[in-house]
């Protein structure tokens, strides 16, 4: 089965045990909720990262799929393909 | 059973806006210091546990990034656990997600493993089991004040509980709100603000809608409360039915910071500052000030002290012990953190050029 590929930045990684990219196989578009649904079933401290109990994507995360902020495309019921990449890069914010 | 003169210790919790530092001490006056947790986060709220024959450091922290959760450690940081599920979740049903945890209050001896947590949105939650998994209190989130309760300049949370240590009352203080109590555990909440000024609001003398910065209670005398509020500071003695005020002998009635005494009657601390608008020690001169006679007098401290600080204290940035004499601590928004062996009558600094200090906790531990 193909499998989508989700990116995590190095400060995330110790929450995925070590790993750098976390694989979803799916036999069609998914939605990146789902997505990250999927790659996250195994590590409940990282899913917390990523998003906060609603299901929200917390505020400075941002998630690209091919290079497009999700924000900018449909959030996070946007639709990945298999074969496409996700990353998942804190933004720029603080002090 | 090893004596308490020998094998006590205290420790220091400082959070801020950019990590934890926590410090032990044999005396008070020399301190070793590890840190900083939390790099990069932010910790607003810290609660010290001694019971149960352990020491428990629990800490709200709070990422810019990833968010808030809840974490603890039971040997004094070396290591940190966090629930997997995470120990504060708001159920689905209330839509809400948490924002900050503002205080983190263990119980009282008599209840053993029981740590409440105020929050920012406004809500108030209660553990069984050493602060790893707490109950969103139904009866406060549900209350039919709720969508008039507004937010401070720091978000809108509880961040003060003050629970009976016999009895099923507690008190919860929020901004803005105020005060509310509960008779009943929890399960229920009325407003108590009587006398307590919102002079920001068209009625200033409204049933809730205050701005109450801290509230604390009276350890020797039952039904005796402080409060700090935005502007004035207050005494109850009658369970909050009724506030009077007590800032007369004080150089200004704003502040954040209200301690009371671990054991004696009338003794009460606060750190003034100027006003509203000019959120600085009057005239760059900080002091703490203590009453012993529950508000009647003040007796200002500054012996140790700095003149030309222009930092504010903030709410949860100060704290006593409970040793004899107790100890008095406080930390400035300049990173600055001052204690006390002698209940304020002399200060000493303790850690400089810190991160924006937001919470400091002590408490006297066995060993360490």
């Amino acid at each position: 089965m193909p499998d989508i590929s989700v990116v995590l930045p190095s400060i995330l990684q110790p929450l995925a045990g070590g790993q750098s990219v976390l694989t979803a196989p799916v036999d069609g578009p998914v939605t990146v909720a789902k997505l990250l649904d999927s790659v996250t079933a195994d590590f409940a401290v990282l899913a917390r990262r990523l998003r906060d109990e609603t299901g929200a994507l917390r505020r400075f995360v941002n998630v690209y799929v091919d290079g497009d902020e999700v924000r900018r495309l449909q959030g996070l019921e946007t639709e990945v393909a298999p074969g496409q990449e996700v990353l998942v890069i804190q933004s720029v914010a603080g002090g | 059973m090893v004596g308490m003169a020998t094998t006590e210790s205290f420790v220091l919790a400082i959070g801020t806006k950019k990590g934890l530092w926590l410090a032990t001490s044999p005396d008070r006056r020399t301190w070793s210091f590890t840190g900083p947790h939390f790099l990069m986060s932010e910790i607003p709220s810290i609660g010290i546990d001694t019971r149960d024959g352990r020491t428990r450091i629990m800490v709200g922290v709070r990422n810019e990034h990833w968010g808030p959760t809840v974490a603890h450690s039971d040997d004094l940081g070396a290591t940190w656990s966090e629930p997997e599920q995470g120990a504060i979740k708001f159920p689905e049903d209330t839509g809400a997600a948490l924002e900050r945890i503002w205080q983190i209050y263990p119980d009282a001896e008599s209840r053993p493993g029981v740590v409440w947590a105020g929050a920012e949105p406004i809500s108030v939650w209660k553990s069984t089991d050493g602060g790893e998994h707490f109950e969103l209190n139904r009866g406060l989130w549900d209350h039919p004040h709720r969508s008039d309760w507004g937010a401070g300049y720091g978000g809108a949370a509880a961040h003060s509980i003050v629970v009976h240590p016999q009895r099923d009352t507690v008190h919860v203080a929020m901004s803005t709100g105020g005060v509310y109590r509960s008779l009943d555990g929890g399960t229920s909440w009325e407003a108590r603000n009587k006398g307590i000024s919102a002079y920001f609001m068209p009625d200033p003398n409204p049933e809730f809608g205050q701005c109450v910065h801290k509230i604390a209670a009276d350890a020797a005398v039952d039904g005796r409360l402080y409060a700090q509020n935005h502007h004035g500071v207050y005494r109850t003695d009658d369970n909050a039915e009724s506030w009077t005020s007590i800032a007369e002998g004080l150089p200004a009635d704003f502040g954040f910071v209200m301690l009371t005494h671990p054991r004696r009657q009338g003794t009460a601390w606060v750190v003034p500052l100027k006003a509203d608008g000019e959120r600085i020690p009057p005239n760059g001169e900080l002091a703490v000030h203590r009453t012993d006679d529950a508000g009647g007098t003040w007796k200002r401290l500054d012996k140790g002290l700095p003149t030309g600080e222009y930092n504010s204290v903030l709410r949860d940035a100060a704290s006593v012990d409970s040793a004899e004499p107790a100890g008095v601590y406080f930390g400035t928004r300049g990173g600055t953190v001052y204690a006390s062996a002698d209940e304020g009558e002399t200060f000493t600094e303790v850690a400089a050029h810190l991160p924006d200090v937001l919470c400091v906790r002590a408490a006297v531990v066995a060993g360490a």
